[in-house]
Order: structure tokens, then C-alpha cells, then sequence
């Protein structure tokens, strides 16, 4: 396997503190992430996971610590520059548009990536490139046949395939998966695992993920988190043979299915 | 001055109690309820009947007001606004303010529009001055007695709160509502008497502040936003917040009253304005705790 | 129900009805003014109700900022109808932007709290500047000059339901033009998800802020229109009753498709001049009562009433 980390890095994180009165959810994580990665970030429940994606993404304001994205200092910039920046996420449960169907809401996407999301004098759906992209989308993700359903009505596999659509319309470089593939049902999951595998190799993907299989099979390089902390970062490999690691996580059970 | 902010305590106390049941419910059942101000109507109008028609004695009123207004949140908890949990906040609002026009309209039409005067025990009437001049502390009887009554309700409350079963499956259904449920707290008994007995002390308090804020059809319209302002600014994690809110609302609308009679209820809602946008979780609430 | 994308045959024919009715009913031109007043008032909530989800119990304050505005345009400056108009719907919106600030901080609670308390505070401002506004007597005596120069108001009021019927379509089709745009994409979005709408790279607290400023502009036009075509100015036009009832009036006709605005005007202020012979008392119980019931058996029953005794039976709807 190539060495990921001969590649520049496009996301990383130094010395992360995140505070909540009492409590430490992220105590002093750097990690980088470099392009073309598929980057893992494993740990038990609670571990502070979707934490340090929420403070990535500009969710939450770190206590301490630095982000930056392409070299660009991003830590006090808001959610939505970040993303116009090229960093996007997936939630690890599905935050859709209800009332607008998938066509309406990749249209959505798609103009608001093209920076056409402000324009007021023109029907949504009247530019023909904007139309082209979603049918591309739609095509993508399996959805074209239920396109036109609210999305409050689609069976949950095709909601978790808009949850993960919605974040490549927004034309990531950057795209953070929080658990993919949770609660898709195991007939499901095989298409979505191929769609995700089948990203171009000049999207760097961070993804954090329970399904050990997934994980192993998918990533590059692996960082496991415990308690808010960092562990240890290095290859499948290393990680897969680090006893620290086996201890922590792995140790409970080879494969151990998690949520 | 100094009597200034004894009366501002006294209005304080008293929005306190009026309000504490507001904080509760709106942070248990995350409940946007905009009629709570009838239920402290229905107290006012309980103690008013009460002396006027059945010649029951003022002080025998107070807990009569709180039963029968804790009776109808009871009643009114189970049928109407159970199946509205989930709802969103807008049905909350749509429901509660039609509640609110009902009260109102009825009251009028059954007891009549006028102001509604109670007639305050001897003892109760009187005025106690302490010091001279610019520093004189002027106790009205009544004040007192309502001061007193509310410190004493507000240690009961926190005492109930924090030292009792029924106090901590309280909190713990606050906190998060499935775990409670997990727990085997049974959650809607929870709700029930959480809305009863803040119905019920709305009511007291309109019963005590009839003499004090008036009593019309019109008082729940009146006095919402004050409910309001105290739940907002103080927050719903605890009652402190409320209580502090409440004590900050009362002083600052006696003292704008009376140095700056023109502006009046200006203050107040440009204060709470103010203090909103500063701090929209309120402001007595811990940062990172759930408000 | 939504808007359609392209004007459909239905809109066409409604419009065309709308326009001719003070034409065709002519005894019944004041309370037509009415109507159009009413739904203009109810659309320009649901831009930000229906469209974006802002629960505003506040929404008078640039209904009233408008009637003032225009009635006082006309008292103290030239009684031209349309530039008072303009003036009326800019110092609305200009209000609209700086109370925009104020509610895009907050829960669901501290919205409703702020956007009453800045009607509050209107009402009591319009009350206490008595010099400048009349006070509780109102501002009386607004004699409007003749429509573009012709077209004088006169008691019979077919001018001036035209003048309303007009202003609304105008600012209608600008706000169907919105609500089908990317930019009224957004604001469903924003509505539907506001997280998800951060992470996709939308400025949710921009467009609120925006949103909610176009919203007071109608609104306050609204406002100038009743002023203009009544005659005079009230302090009821800040009343929390004139909030609630187009609050209700969006909610009867139906949120988030601007017709719910039209339909709702339409039986509302129907209904409640059919019912003005009674007691005002009867009025605001039967309404409670209403909303009530309304609540209960679940909004979107409101169009399928076979459905209710159902509901009703078995305790509310879940």
C-alpha cells in the first residue's frame, strides 16, 4: 500500500481541546488528514468521534486549538464558509429536507454549490446545467426512481443514500463520513460501500465507521480515538497489530459490530 | 428608594411564583405555553368569588385558588394538552393563545369586564416605616405578607426539587425524557403533577396579586409576556434562573415606572430585547447545560 | 399544497375573479379592500412562517409601522396614494432589517419572545409619542389625493379595493417569484433542517435576516393600504390580537403555499363580518374555541373535515 502520508495535507487539526464544563470530549487531538486519503477514525462509543467532526466542521468552537484547511487557518470561520470552502460532511443520523423530494433537494444543492443559491429571479430547475448534475446524482445514488417522493416518505436506504448524495453535490475536496452505513439494512450496504469506494481519489475522506469490515477493507490509515484522546494513527496494518489497540477496542471481539 | 426596591421584591416574588410553574413545564414537556396566565386568572377569580359570594375568609381562599387551579391543569393536562407534545412549537402557540381567548371570553361574558377589587383582611392592610428621608423603607402589610408567603413556597419548591423522589424523577425527566423512561419513571404521572402544581401556584398568585396587579378578563393577555420574559431571561434548567429573572423584572419595572413614568413598559421589553439577543439561552443558564 | 412552478390555468381564472369582484359586487367594494388588505398582511407572513419556519408573534409591528407611516405621510407631507405607499413600505423595511437581528439568535421560544416583545414596545411608542401619533385617539383626518392623479377615493370604495387588489397581486407575483427561486429553496431548507442547510454551505443567518426584512416591507404595506383606504390610523393596528389573527388567517388558508394567505383572508374576514352582529366576546371565544379543535384534530385536517369526528374520538390526533 502506498504511504498516504507522503501526500500533502489538506485537513488537519493541532491540539483540539474541546471543554463542556466538567467534562474534557476532546483532549488535545492533532490529526492530519492528507489528499487522496481514506482516513478511519475508529474508537469505542462515546469516545468523542462525531465531537471532533463537529469541530471541524465549525459546529462547535473549540476551547483550544487550531484547524486548518489547505493551509488556510479556518478555525473561527463559520459552518457554511467552511463548506463553500470545499469541506463538507454526512451526519450519522440522516438530517434531510422532509417536505422537498430528492430531485428538489439536489437542485437545492447543486445551485447553492454553483453560488446560484441567492439568485431570486429565476425558477429553481430552469438551468439546464444545474438539471444535468442532479440526473448525474440521481443516476449515482440509485434514487432516480424515487426522485420525485418527499423525502419524508422514502424507505430509510434511500434516505441514507440522499444523506450521503446531498454531501457530493456540494463538490467536496474534503468529505467527513460520520458512520455511513449505520442502521442501512445489510442488503443495502453493499451498494452504498461501492458508491463511497467509487469517489475519486482526489477527495480526501475522513470517515468514522463501527463496521470493522468497512474499515479495514476501505481505509489507508486509521487514528483511534479513546476518551476524547488519540491513541495511536498509523497504517490498517499497524493498527490491526498494535496491542494497545486490540486491548481497548479490538480486543472485544475480532470484527465486533458497534450501534 | 429603598422602598422602591422592596415593592420591586415584593412584584418580584410574586411573578416568581406566577412564572416558576411556566419554567418547569416548558423545560420538562418543552412546552410553548402561552395560556399558563389563565390558570392564574382562574385562581384571582376562585379567591374573588369565594369572598364576594360565599363570604369565605381571604387566607382560606389562597389554598382554595390553588386547588382548583391545580384541578383544572390537571384536567386540562390530560385531555388537551397531552396528545400536543410532540406538535411544533407553532400548533403550541396556535393552541395555547385559542385556550387563552376562551378564558378570556368566557370570563367576560360570565362575570363581566370590570376590575375585580378584594377586600384584604385588617391585619393585612397597614404599613410599616423604618428610617427617614431618602433611606425610609416603606413596608406595605401586604408586600410583606406576600414576600413571606413566596420565600416560604420557593423553599418548599427547591426543597421538593432537590430532596425528594418525586424531585429527582423530576429532574431526571428534564434531563432526557427516554432514559427516565427507561428508568421506570413513569413519565406521564411526572407531567401531570408538574403541570397540576404549576397551575396550581399560578393560581395562588393570581389569588395573592389580584390586590397588587389588578384583576380583569383581560389579565393573561396582560401579564404573558411577563410570564414569558421570566422563563426566557431565566431559563428552564433550574428554578434559581426564574427566580432571579423575576426578582430582576420586578425591580426594573417598579424603578422605570416611577422615574421614567413616560416610557413606562418600554424598558422592560427593550431590557428583555437586550438581554436575549445576548444571551439567547437566558441568562442564568450554565454554559453547556441544556436550557 | 404548493405553489406551482408555472402559472397554472386555476391561478389565472382566480386572479382575474379577484380583480373584477369590486367591479361586479360594487355594494360590497369596503369589505373586498378588506379582504386584499387581509391577504397581503397573511402572505407576508407566510414567507417567513410557511417558507422559513420563524414563529413570529410580532408580525403587527410593521403592519402598524406602515399604517402610521403612510397616514402620517399623507397628513404632513403630499397625500400622493402610491409615493406614500413607497414610503410606508420602506420605513417597514427599513424597521424589518434592524429587528432582523433581532431573531436569528434562539430558540423557538426567545423568537416568539423578541418578536412580541418588538410589538410591545411599538404599540407602546405609538402610544406614548400622542403628538405624533394621536395617541389613543389615533391619527385622524387622512384625506388621500386622487390615484395617479385621477381615480379619487370615494365612500363606495371600489377605488380603493382595486388600489388593495392591485398592490397584492403586484406583490404577490413577486413573492411566487421568490418562494419558486433557488433563494426560496434555501428558505424551505433553512425551514426543514436549518443544520443540514449550514452544511451545505448555506448562510442561514443571512437569509433570515433577509427574508424576514422582505416580510415586513409587505406587511407594511399592508398597513399603508389600510391606512390609506380608511381614512385614519389606530393604535390597534399594533394590538397582539391583529398578530394572532393573521397568524390564524395563514394557518386556516394553509402555510407554506402563499395561497393559504388569499384563501384564509377570504374566509376570515367573511366569517367575521357574517358574525360582527354578535358581541365581540362571542367572536374571540368561537375563535379559541377554534383554534383549539384546529390543534387537536391535527392542521392538515383542516381541508378533509369528514376526518375529524374520527380523530376527535379517539383523543387527539398523535
Amino acid at each position: 500500500m502506498t504511504d498516504i502520508t507522503k501526500n500533502p495535507v489538506v485537513l488537519s487539526a493541532q491540539g483540539l481541546i474541546k471543554r463542556f464544563g466538567g467534562i474534557t470530549a476532546t483532549n488535545n487531538v492533532t490529526l492530519n488528514l492528507h489528499q487522496g486519503a481514506r482516513h478511519a477514525l475508529i474508537g469505542p462509543n462515546g469516545a468523542g468521534k462525531t465531537t471532533l467532526i463537529n469541530l471541524l466542521t465549525g459546529v462547535l468552537p473549540p476551547t483550544e486549538g487550531r484547524i486548518t484547511l489547505e493551509g488556510e487557518d479556518i478555525s473561527t470561520l463559520p459552518p457554511h464558509l467552511r463548506v463553500r470552502r470545499g469541506m463538507v460532511r454526512t451526519f450519522q443520523i440522516n438530517q434531510l429536507f422532509d417536505s422537498m423530494t430528492p430531485r428538489e433537494t439536489l437542485a437545492l444543492v447543486v445551485s447553492q454549490q454553483r453560488g446560484l443559491g441567492g439568485k431570486w429571479w429565476q425558477a429553481l430547475g430552469a438551468q439546464p446545467e444545474v438539471n444535468r448534475r442532479c440526473e448525474e446524482l440521481l443516476e449515482q445514488f440509485h434514487l432516480s426512481s424515487v426522485m420525485h417522493q418527499t423525502t419524508n416518505v422514502m424507505a430509510y436506504g434511500k434516505r441514507r443514500l440522499l444523506e450521503i448524495a446531498i454531501a457530493l453535490a456540494c463538490e467536496p475536496r474534503v468529505l467527513l463520513l460520520d458512520e455511513p452505513v449505520a442502521g442501512v439494512p445489510a442488503g443495502e450496504r453493499e451498494e452504498l460501500l461501492q458508491t463511497v469506494a467509487a469517489l475519486p481519489s482526489d477527495v480526501s475522506i475522513l470517515l468514522i465507521e463501527h463496521d470493522m469490515d468497512l474499515v479495514f477493507s476501505f481505509a489507508n490509515r486509521m487514528t483511534v480515538l479513546v476518551n476524547g484522546t488519540v491513541l495511536t494513527e498509523g497504517t490498517p496494518d499497524q493498527i490491526a497489530n498494535d496491542p494497545q489497540v486490540k486491548e481497548v477496542y479490538l480486543g472485544h471481539g475480532e470484527g465486533a459490530q458497534h450501534g | 428608594m429603598l422602598t422602591l426596591l422592596f415593592d420591586g421584591i415584593a412584584y418580584g416574588m410574586l411573578l416568581f411564583i406566577l412564572a416558576v410553574g411556566l419554567a418547569v413545564t416548558m423545560g420538562l414537556m418543552n412546552f410553548i405555553n402561552l395560556a399558563h396566565g389563565a390558570f392564574a386568572m382562574a385562581g384571582g377569580y376562585i379567591t374573588v368569588l369565594l369572598m364576594q359570594r360565599a363570604g369565605v375568609p381571604f387566607l382560606a381562599c389562597l389554598p382554595l385558588a390553588f386547588l382548583g387551579s391545580a384541578l383544572l391543569g390537571a384536567v386540562l393536562e390530560r385531555t388537551l394538552y397531552r396528545p400536543l407534545y410532540n406538535k411544533p412549537h407553532l400548533d403550541q402557540v396556535l393552541f395555547s393563545i385559542g385556550l387563552t381567548f376562551m378564558a378570556v371570553a368566557a370570563t367576560d361574558y360570565f362575570i363581566g369586564s370590570s376590575q375585580q377589587i378584594i377586600q384584604l383582611p385588617e391585619w393585612l392592610k397597614g404599613r410599616t416605616e423604618l428610617g427617614e428621608g431618602a433611606w425610609m423603607l416603606g413596608m406595605g402589610h401586604y408586600r410583606l405578607f406576600i414576600i413571606a408567603v413566596c420565600a416560604a413556597l420557593t423553599v418548599a419548591l427547591q426543597y421538593v426539587l432537590t430532596k425528594t423522589r418525586f424531585g429527582s424523577r423530576l429532574r431526571a425527566s428534564v434531563d432526557d425524557q427516554r432514559v427516565a423512561a427507561g428508568l421506570g419513571i413513569n413519565v406521564n404521572i411526572v407531567f401531570l403533577a408538574t403541570f397540576a402544581v404549576g397551575s396550581g401556584l399560578a393560581g395562588l398568585g393570581g389569588a395573592l396579586g389580584a390586590e397588587v396587579l389588578g384583576l380583569d378578563p383581560t389579565f393573561p393577555l396582560k401579564f404573558m409576556i411577563y410570564f414569558l420574559i421570566v422563563v426566557a431571561v431565566g431559563g428552564t434548567s433550574s428554578i434559581t434562573g426564574p427566580l432571579l429573572a423575576a426578582l430582576l423584572l420586578g425591580v426594573a419595572d417598579v424603578a422605570g415606572k416611577y422615574y421614567i413614568p413616560k416610557l413606562g413598559g418600554f424598558i422592560v421589553y427593550s431590557l428583555m430585547i437586550a438581554i436575549l439577543i445576548w444571551r439567547p439561552q437566558g441568562l442564568f443558564v450554565r454554559q453547556g447545560g441544556k436550557s | 399544497m404548493k405553489v406551482p412552478v408555472r402559472w397554472a390555468w386555476w391561478e389565472a381564472v382566480l386572479w382575474i375573479a379577484l380583480l373584477a369582484s369590486p367591479l361586479v359586487f360594487r355594494e360590497r367594494a369596503l369589505l373586498i379592500n378588506e379582504i386584499a388588505i387581509v391577504a397581503l398582511f397573511a402572505v407576508s407572513l407566510d414567507l417567513i412562517l410557511g417558507f422559513t419556519g420563524i414563529v413570529s408573534l410580532g408580525h403587527a409591528a410593521f403592519f402598524g409601522m406602515g399604517a402610521y407611516a403612510a397616514a402620517l405621510f399623507a397628513k404632513l407631507v403630499m397625500p400622493d396614494p402610491l409615493v406614500g405607499l413607497l414610503v410606508a413600505i420602506g420605513v417597514s423595511t427599513l424597521l424589518g432589517a434592524v429587528c432582523s437581528m433581532t431573531i436569528i439568535r434562539g430558540s423557538d421560544l426567545t423568537r416568539l419572545m423578541v418578536t412580541l416583545g418588538v410589538g410591545l414596545i411599538l404599540a407602546e411608542l405609538a402610544n406614548k409619542l400622542d403628538w405624533l401619533t394621536g395617541g389613543a385617539d389615533g391619527l385622524q383626518g387622512v384625506i388621500m389625493g386622487p390615484l395617479l392623479g385621477r381615480f379619487e377615493f370615494d365612500l363606495y370604495g371600489q377605488t380603493s379595493a382595486l388600489y388593495s387588489l392591485l398592490v397584492l397581486f403586484l406583490l404577490f407575483v413577486l413573492a411566487r417569484h421568490l418562494v419558486n427561486s433557488p433563494f426560496g429553496a434555501t428558505l424551505k431548507a433553512i425551514r426543514d433542517n436549518r443544520l443540514r442547510a449550514m452544511a451545505i454551505g448555506i448562510p442561514v443567518t443571512q437569509r433570515i435576516a433577509l427574508v424576514y426584512t422582505i416580510a415586513a416591507g409587505m406587511a407594511g404595506a399592508a398597513g399603508g393600504l389600510l391606512a390609506q383606504t380608511s381614512g385614519f390610523a389606530s393604535l390597534d393596528v399594533f394590538e397582539f390580537h391583529r398578530s394572532a389573527d393573521v397568524m390564524l388567517v395563514l394557518v386556516v388558508g394553509g402555510t407554506g403555499w402563499l395561497y393559504g394567505g388569499v384563501a384564509g383572508a377570504l374566509v376570515f374576514t367573511l366569517l367575521q363580518n357574517f358574525i360582527s352582529s354578535i358581541t365581540p366576546q362571542y367572536w374571540t371565544f368561537w375563535i379559541g374555541l377554534f383554534l383549539v379543535v384546529l390543534v387537536q384534530v391535527g392542521r392538515e385536517r383542516l381541508l378533509r373535515p369528514w376526518t375529524w369526528w374520527s380523530v376527535l374520538r379517539s383523543g387527539g390526533s398523535k
